[in-house]
């Protein structure tokens, strides 16, 4: 399998990095940014990283269970991920996770039936003080009300 | 735009990790140089290993993360002169819920984290440290690998470090959701490629850690602490806080507040004050609630519990923790079977399962609490959701266990009337003879 110069760059020094016989390391890593190009972990894809790291897949395919930001079946192009945990749940994080299941017309985890979006509730992600938060694909937006993720929906609709 | 996460300087606080924090480009070496910069680390290398470790140990300076242990004393278990490498790993897995605070700690000071890692590497002669950042930081992993590229480029990482003849590497490596990761000996799994499950202690870390190699392991504002405490001296740092309670800290304060934000308060800082002079009170001025002081482990404290001095030794005597800095502030309106149960999904869709006290008693716990949140509640739940928690207190491997009975525990104890009113309003109670 073969990545964009960019990831195999990044995979070169990260193996590097690692003291000598230690490439399992670069594992979870690996894993995470790889998804991002592949949209999602495959056998193809455990068994490369596998390879790269001089593990068995079995050792690989052991970790995808386990971090809840690898998945096996591709997500929307864009993740909408909603925090409910307590200092968003306090201040409406509940309501909009309710909303934009509504908005988007899915529930956990599933995805638009055009693959645009998928939703997750998601647990704490260290946005607490700027509540409540939703991140998609990996850019923060915070003290966001219902009307601004609409906005926000229909600014990602638009680009797409 | 990106949100700013610094608040205006408030007079209440005592900014000292974020004095940097509103600087323009504070996040470069060429403001950090002019602001202090690398002056700690300069000085640290006319010491000797010994005299880093006692400035550390007078600063009384304790681990940020939420255990509160005496940095000075974990770092001079670290055997120095032990044949192995020795490693440096930074937790930056801040993901207890309630806390916010080593966001800012890397997006805007980075160096001075930086600065703390090279000392510490100093101090225990190791050359090689991991930036173990949350998967969900990918903003901030791609942040930390341009400022490592820069420090390189600038002599400030690599070899003969400004021209001092110490020669560091450091590196990020990415989690991927998990919150057991936060765990000293579970991240140190996750580093080693495998899923993040606790290690049975001892060996401890700072003897048997990375690659079973003595590793020093600090969460970020732990490391962005030492610094300050090298440049000025460890007793000036400790003088800032009570005793045996050094310093400063980076409280996040969130929930039912006017002004929500991570805010730089000594430790001993008055807990009402916080409330409602450094983060403005609560909203439409209704009553204060409850109190979790320090990240979703630690045990809830009443309203009539908070008229206290934010240290870790104040804490603890009342039977909680000041944890991780996450103060969430509940107002009187807040339903306390709901939190409760919004806190134990948390704890049992974290749970790594290694554990059975720990991954049936969060996932029992879950049942219970949603059974009752649901309107079937039963007479005997309160008593069965205490007994339950005690029960798995104590009984795991980590302190995850424990981190999802300890707030079970107080919040069943200190608001059953919330609860028991919810019961009479249930009618399936009334089904069940108890």
């Amino acid at each position: 399998m073969n990545f964009s110069p960019q990831l195999e760059q990044r995979f070169a020094k990260m193996l590097e990095s690692y003291p000598e016989g230690r490439k399992r390391s670069a594992v979870v890593p690996m894993l995470i940014y790889a998804q991002d190009e592949t949209g999602a972990i495959t056998e193809e894809l455990i068994a490369e990283v596998a390879k790269r790291c001089e593990v068995a897949p079995l050792q690989v395919d052991e970790v995808v269970g386990y971090y809840s930001m690898l998945h096996r079946k591709p997500l929307g192009k864009y993740h909408v991920q909603v925090c409910t945990n307590i200092s968003c749940m306090l201040v409406g994080g509940t309501e909009l996770y309710e909303h934009a299941k509504k908005k988007l017309g899915i529930g956990h985890k599933q995805v638009t039936s055009d693959g645009q979006f998928s939703l997750e509730e998601v647990e704490c992600m260290g946005a607490c003080s700027w509540a409540p938060a939703v991140e998609i694909n990996y850019d923060f937006h915070h003290h966001v009300t219902p009307e601004r993720l609409d906005q926000l929906i229909e600014a990602v609709r638009k680009r797409s | 735009m990106p949100t700013k996460l610094y608040n205006e300087p408030s007079p209440l606080e005592t900014r000292v990790l974020s004095k940097r924090f509103g600087l323009a480009d504070s996040h470069t070496l060429d403001v950090y140089l002019a602001n202090d910069g690398f002056k700690a680390f300069l000085k640290a290398h006319e010491m000797t290993p010994a005299q880093i470790i006692d400035e550390v140990k007078a600063s009384a300076l304790r681990g940020r993360g939420g255990a509160g242990f005496p940095t000075g004393l974990k770092w001079s278990f670290v055997p120095r002169t032990s044949p192995k490498p020795k490693y440096i790993v930074i937790n930056a897995d801040e993901s207890e819920p309630g806390t916010c605070k080593d966001r800012l700690l890397m997006e805007y000071d980075p160096y001075q984290m930086i600065e703390g890692i090279l000392i510490a590497g100093m101090a225990m002669d190791s050359h090689k440290g991991y930036l173990y950042i949350r998967g969900e930081y990918r903003y901030l992993l791609d942040h930390m690998d341009k400022v490592i590229a820069e420090a390189y480029s600038r002599g400030y990482l690599g070899k003969n470090i400004a021209g001092t003849g110490f020669d560091f590497d450091l590196y990020t490596h990415s989690g991927a959701g998990a919150y057991e990761c936060g765990e000293e000996t579970a991240l140190l799994d996750s580093l080693e490629g495998k899923r993040g499950i606790p290690r049975m202690k001892p060996p401890f870390p700072a003897v048997a850690g990375a690659w079973a190699s003595p590793t020093l392991l600090n969460n970020v504002e732990t490391f962005s602490s030492i610094p300050v405490i090298i440049r000025d001296g460890g007793p000036a740092f400790a003088a800032l806080g009570t005793p045996k309670n050094g310093g400063t800290r980076l409280v996040c304060i969130s929930g039912h507040v006017n002004k929500p934000g991570v805010y730089e308060l000594p430790l001993g800082f008055p807990m009402l004050k916080a409330i409602y002079e450094v983060a403005g009170g609560i909203p439409g001025g209704k009553k204060l609630k409850a109190v979790v002081p320090g990240g979703s482990s630690c045990p809830i404290l009443k309203a009539d519990e908070c008229d206290i001095p934010m240290d870790y030794d104040t804490l603890a005597k009342i039977g909680s923790m000041l944890g991780s800095g996450g103060m969430v502030v509940l107002d009187e309106t807040t339903d306390m079977v709901k939190f409760a149960l919004r806190i134990m999904r948390f704890y049992a869709h974290e749970s790594c399962g290694w554990c059975i006290p720990c991954r049936e008693g969060t996932t029992w716990l879950r049942k219970i609490l949603q059974r009752f949140d649901d309107g079937g509640g039963r007479h005997d739940d309160v008593a069965l959701l205490g007994e339950l928690s005690k029960n798995m207190l104590g009984r795991t491997f980590c302190a995850l266990g424990d981190a999802a009975a300890m707030p079970t525990i107080s919040i069943v104890d200190k608001f059953a009337a919330d609860f028991e009113k919810r019961l009479a309003g249930s009618a399936k109670s009334q089904l069940v003879v108890v």
